[in-house]
């Protein structure tokens, strides 16, 4: 597939230029605030993403996305704990983990569809919370500090605002780049074609559930490394990482951005979270603003940002 | 006579207190095309649902080739040469022609777990999805979207999804269900080359093309096959008449000429 020149493809690259370049101008302009500000939101743009494989591509509606962000949190955090700082044993293990969970949250709620599948999902990730919360040992409630950031043998230092900025902006190019292959082969047309039309899949010879329950564990995976990135950037696990008011603001972000866009999920958190920094500075009642907001953007604007850029670019 | 390439035995399915499809018994002879008739209601979409997997029957048996398939899921079915196209018809409406082809070739070709290679520009998949495209005289609406395709086409492009599934048993529900004069005609003439590579089951309201098309029919009337056979012999038959006159208003052409 050849990227051609249209207004969303130009947006994209946009805001991935910008998106490189924001250490240059934080470090001109002195404004540390706004790096701290888009590491943030490139770790949950890598989540957003990771959603958008299995709910644009897939057709799979998770409310309980948020869950591997607490999984791969809870991964680092509990090694660092326990005295494991390497981040070369933090990172596999958060990703082991969120896959882990991944396949046996999917293979139970794939039996279900439609809003089954969306409280079936939701009730798992509101368990994975009340766990964490009952991890006495790992601070309960309260969550838990981590003293030292993921080492990674002097090859990149975390606590460094640039290099951990660039390490989670490479992250996310890489993930984005990853579901751009997957969407493109034998098994992302497969995936998308059970979105599509499942019996008819069924009926071509496509055993539907395996398929789409590997789709799944991929996107956990994926997660689970923003997970690990998040519990890095604020040095604090805690059992909110999972609380299902943060799955569905990464629902809000993917569909926002743009369901089954593959930068539709990123050009949504950035915004979401930006006007977000930037009405709740304004008013305490931001959400009064965000709201409607959002509203119009998925009442006019089907297909999100990108599909109103995409109407935009066609006149 | 050799072993039937499709034998359904006593099969049973039951919707609360109807009895869709009440002690069905058929055979398929390899090479032959069979049509199933019968009024509305007569359950003859729930016959192919059954013997395509996408519903269980409550008892009997269906056996594929002398293997039994009555309890094995719809993508089994389709791996050991089962195809059908569907009433209403259900392409993947996003794709484009061409791709909803290709996936169908793809399912027959090992796994689909790879993860990397543009599946769009894969020669043998394209070439499969190109040559069944050709068949049903789809070849130059390969690359457009399904939803903007007409009717007519989109049922052409249903049987060239099941023809790319290579297919030993091809099952075919109202494929003309919806066509004009002239594309109904096409897909005679076209059914009538398919019949000569592959076995058909035909489900049809159509008489004028059943009668056209059919080595055997079997007639179905509320869930019984009430007469199985050569077509003379289906026009002769009292009971079909009687079926067809006491619960239909419609009286083929053929039958009016022979009855």
């Amino acid at each position: 597939m050849k990227p051609r020149l249209t207004v969303p493809n130009i947006v994209a690259a946009l805001v991935v230029a910008g998106l490189l370049l924001l250490p240059l101008y934080s470090a001109l302009s002195g404004n540390i605030f706004i790096l701290t500000l888009f590491t943030r939101i490139v770790i949950l743009a890598l989540a957003a993403a990771s959603l958008n494989l299995i709910m644009g591509y897939g057709g799979m509606m998770s409310f309980g996305h948020a869950a591997y962000l607490g999984i791969g949190g809870y991964a680092v955090g509990i090694l660092a704990q326990e005295g494991f700082g390497s981040g070369f044993l933090q990172f596999p293990v958060a990703l082991a983990a969120s896959a882990i969970y991944a396949l046996v949250i999917g293979a139970l709620s794939l039996r279900t569809r439609g809003v089954y599948f969306i409280m079936i999902t939701l009730a798992f990730a509101q368990m994975a919370y009340y766990v964490a919360s009952g991890l006495a040992r790992y601070g309960g409630d309260d969550g838990l500090t981590i003293y030292k950031r993921s080492d990674f043998l002097g090859l990149i230092n975390l606590s460094d605002r640039v290099q951990f900025y660039y390490l989670c902006l490479a992250c996310l190019l890489a993930v984005v780049w990853l579901i751009w292959r997957i969407i493109n082969s034998r098994f992302g047309l497969v995936v998308q074609g059970l979105r599509s039309n499942e019996q008819r899949m069924q009926a071509i010879g496509f055993p539907a559930k395996r398929y789409k329950l590997v789709c799944f564990v991929i996107a956990g995976t994926m997660c689970g490394l923003a997970g690990a990135l998040l519990a890095n950037n604020t040095d604090f696990v805690s059992p909110a990482m999972m609380y299902w008011t943060r799955s569905g603001d990464l629902m809000v972000m993917v569909i926002l951005g743009g369901m089954g866009s593959l930068f539709g999920p990123v050009i949504g958190a950035v915004v979401y979270l930006v006007l977000e920094e930037f009405l709740s500075q304004l008013t305490e009642y931001w959400a009064l603003i965000m709201g409607p907001l959002l509203l119009l953007i998925v009442l006019f604007g089907r297909g999100g940002i990108v599909g109103l850029l995409g109407r935009l670019s066609r006149g | 006579m050799a072993e039937p390439l499709l034998r359904v035995k006593d099969l049973v399915r039951r919707f609360g207190g109807i009895v869709a499809t009440d002690n069905v018994s058929l055979d398929v002879a390899q090479g032959e095309l069979h049509a199933i008739i019968g009024p509305n209601g007569a359950g003859k979409t729930t016959l192919i649902s059954q013997l395509t997997g996408h519903l269980a029957p409550n008892a009997g048996s269906i056996f594929l080739g002398g293997r039994d398939i009555t309890a094995m899921p719809a993508h089994r079915r389709s791996a050991l040469g089962l195809a059908r196209s569907f009433q209403i018809t259900s392409l993947l409406l996003d794709f484009t022609a061409a791709d909803n082809v290709a996936l169908a070739a793809q399912a027959h070709d090992g796994h689909s777990f790879r993860f990397f290679g543009d599946a769009r520009k894969e020669p043998g998949l394209r070439a499969s999805a190109q040559a069944a495209l050709g068949r049903v005289g789809l070849a130059d609406r390969a690359n457009v979207l399904v939803s903007k395709l007409s009717h007519g086409e989109q049922r052409q492009l249903e049987l060239a999804v099941a023809l790319a599934t290579k297919p030993q048993l091809l099952l075919l529900d109202e494929p003309m269900a919806g066509l004009g004069i002239t594309e109904s005609a096409r897909m005679v003439k076209l059914l009538l080359e398919l019949r000569k590579e592959v076995t058909i089951v035909l489900v049809e309201h159509d008489m004028e093309a059943v009668f056209a098309l059919a080595d055997r029919i079997s007639v179905l009337v509320y869930g019984r096959v009430i007469a199985s056979g050569a077509p003379a012999e289906i026009r002769q038959n009292e009971e079909v008449k009687r079926a067809y006159l006491g619960d239909q208003h419609v009286v083929t052409r053929q039958g009016a000429e022979h009855g």
